[in-house]
């Protein structure tokens, strides 16, 4: 017969693992509700590669030719504001910093909030500051 | 939120951020793009927040209050002639912050919906850990040339024997070791991928000198962009996807503005080693013989009094001096003189694109009395004076005419064809190119010896 201390270790184990399995369960029950929530707005599985690079390259092209219509008196404004609108990875911040509960991920998700909020108000005030400068002449 | 409403919203917000872009064609939509820009963002934020992802606040709402703060105070606090390093800096958040969201996202994937931990799909592995690598390549980039700008290091640039080879093989050994991780999806090789991606960025920066810093700005500026696409791809995300691409290209752009503006290739510049931060002093052998015409404060008033058109042309030593209020003070009273004053910028003047435009608007000089290389060069012909200050190899002849140097084929403002050229400078030394200016020993050149603000002040003190 065990004794009664290894028992209650392997009780523990066993209540452990199942934790473990339940969240697990959990995990899966999240994805296969968010894949079930994709499937019936959009295609099986949410948008594909190939869509996705589609939007890219297109979005590479408008880039092009906005981009070359600045002017060159504001290439420091357009450097600070793409870098304030660069932070809109906060997005991915947000989703990771997010769901209930604590743990790593969402702890590195609240530290990308928070850079990326940084970037936000410091790129979007610092380039307001430069822009109230260029006035047109008396 | 469902997921298809919150998709239109990010479309939204993508097509603000556009116009964001689209306000910088001129002065005038500029500010309202700004705006176009901070709304953007509000949308994509509140949409994710609405989002079923997101069900706790606290933590959300605790980083934007501490991030937006700080953000805030560095912002309103900042001088326009620290702008280089501020943008650096703020460059290395966005790195940082890439890195941070790939790092989520492979340790609890169940949250962005690409699979459960230990088994990502594997296009998602592919996209996060290019989204990671380029974040970590920006995030330590950015310090480098951060510190390099803040004078933390020297802007010289740091050359050690196989450099090259190490940093070749560094890179292949990434493109492997994405290969590895996206095969096996372990997570000790999205560690060692992390590591080896910050020491890439370190070693590729390192190189590159302090007046090759707008190419930096622009190169890193762009990484932030492809970095925050990656992410986009990773979370098929298409407002991440499109923001990122639109910074990415328009940083591209930029690089190959400033390259153009040197003459270089990219590669050229990436590869660095080139410059010597403007301290060696020329040599005096064959320069001995030669006599240079020095004058004071009062024989530039003199001069500029009499003069019926004067061009000023600004470079980073007018930025490192403060120099550009006294130098508004000096054009206001040649203007009220009846002089007319014009400004011409060189491409790559200063530290970042752009940057002596933002300064001589911080000193209120309008914006309509400043030109760009093309618009104005031909107009030193017919121009009494040209009022060097703080520039230096920008303005030196010899890369028209002189195939062996350095900087031959560099596009110049032709400030020697102006009648007089009165040139405001510390000492006698080489620019940064390490490239003597033969433009001090012409007869209608006049030598201005000393710190760009006081020669300033003290011209106006004459002209008074």
């Amino acid at each position: 017969m065990a004794d009664p201390a290894s028992l209650a270790g392997r009780a523990g184990s066993l209540a452990d693992d199942a934790g473990r399995l339940a969240q697990d369960l959990q995990a899966m029950a999240h994805q296969l509700s968010f894949q079930a929530a994709t499937a019936t707005t959009g295609p099986v599985g949410g948008p594909s590669l190939v869509y996705e690079l589609t939007i890219f390259v297109l979005a590479v092209f408008v880039g092009y030719h906005v981009v070359w219509r600045v002017t060159p008196a504001l290439h420091s404004p357009l450097m600070s504001v793409t870098n304030a609108i660069s932070s809109v990875i906060i997005v991915g911040g947000l989703i990771a910093a997010g769901p209930a509960g604590f743990g790593f991920s969402k702890f590195i998700g609240f530290v990308a909030v928070t850079l990326a909020a940084v970037n936000i108000f410091g790129g979007f005030i610092v380039t307001q500051r430069m822009l109230q400068m260029f006035q047109r002449k008396k | 939120m469902s997921e298809n409403i919150a998709a239109f919203f990010y479309l939204v917000a993508s097509v603000f951020f556009i116009l964001a872009l689209r306000g910088l064609s001129s002065p005038q939509t500029a500010r309202a793009g700004n705006l176009y820009g901070i709304l953007g963002m509000v949308i994509a934020v509140a949409t994710t927040l609405l989002t079923p992802h997101v069900v706790s606040y606290w933590l959300i709402v605790a980083g934007i209050l501490i991030g937006g703060a700080i953000g805030t105070y560095i912002a309103l606090q900042i001088q326009m002639t620290a702008l280089p390093q501020l943008v650096a800096a703020f460059h290395s958040l966005v790195g940082l912050a890439a890195v941070c969201v790939a790092a989520s996202a492979f340790t609890a994937p169940q949250e962005f919906g690409i699979g459960v931990p230990g088994a990502i799909e594997r296009a998602s592995l592919v996209e996060m850990s290019i989204g990671m690598a380029i974040g970590a390549i920006t995030f330590t980039g950015s310090i480098v040339a951060f510190t390099k700008l803040q004078g933390l290091v020297s802007g010289r640039p740091l050359m050690f024997p196989g450099q090259h080879w190490l940093n070749a093989g560094l890179g292949a050994l990434l493109v492997l070791l994405i290969a590895i991780f996206v095969a096996s999806g372990a997570g000790a090789v999205f560690w060692l991928l992390l590591v080896l991606s910050l020491a890439l960025g370190f070693l590729l920066i390192m190189p590159i000198g302090g007046a090759d810093m707008p190419v930096v700005i622009s190169m890193l500026n762009s990484y932030s962009g492809w970095a925050a696409s990656g992410i986009g791809f990773t979370l098929s995300n298409s407002l991440l996807i499109i923001t990122g691409a639109l910074v990415g290209s328009s940083g591209a752009i930029l690089s190959y503005i400033m390259c153009k503006g040197m003459n270089r290739s990219i590669v050229n510049v990436v590869l660095g080693g080139f410059g010597t931060e403007g301290g060696t002093v020329v040599g005096r052998a064959g320069a001995a013989d030669r006599s240079v015409r020095s004058g004071s404060a009062e024989d530039a008033a003199f001069i500029l009094k009499n003069a019926g058109s004067v061009i000023i042309v600004p470079g980073y030593g007018m930025a490192v001096a403060q120099a550009q209020h006294a130098l508004r003070e000096m054009a206001d009273l040649l203007k009220k003189d009846g002089v007319q004053v014009r400004y011409a910028i060189h491409p790559v003047a200063g530290r970042m694109p752009g940057h002596m435009n933002v300064l001589l608007a911080e000193a209120n000089v309008p914006y309509d009395e400043v030109f760009e290389l093309d618009e104005i060069n031909r107009d030193f012909a017919s121009t009494d004076v040209a009022f060097v200050i703080g520039a230096n190899d920008v303005t030196n002849p010899a890369a028209k005419t002189d195939p062996d140097s350095p900087i031959y084929g560099m596009p110049i403002l032709d400030v020697e064809r102006a009648k007089t050229v009165l040139f405001v400078k510390r000492s006698m030394a080489s620019g940064y190119a390490g490239v003597e200016n033969e433009l001090f020993y012409r007869d209608n050149t006049m030598m201005l010896f000393g710190d760009a603000k006081k020669m300033c002040e003290e011209i106006v003190k004459a002209m008074e």
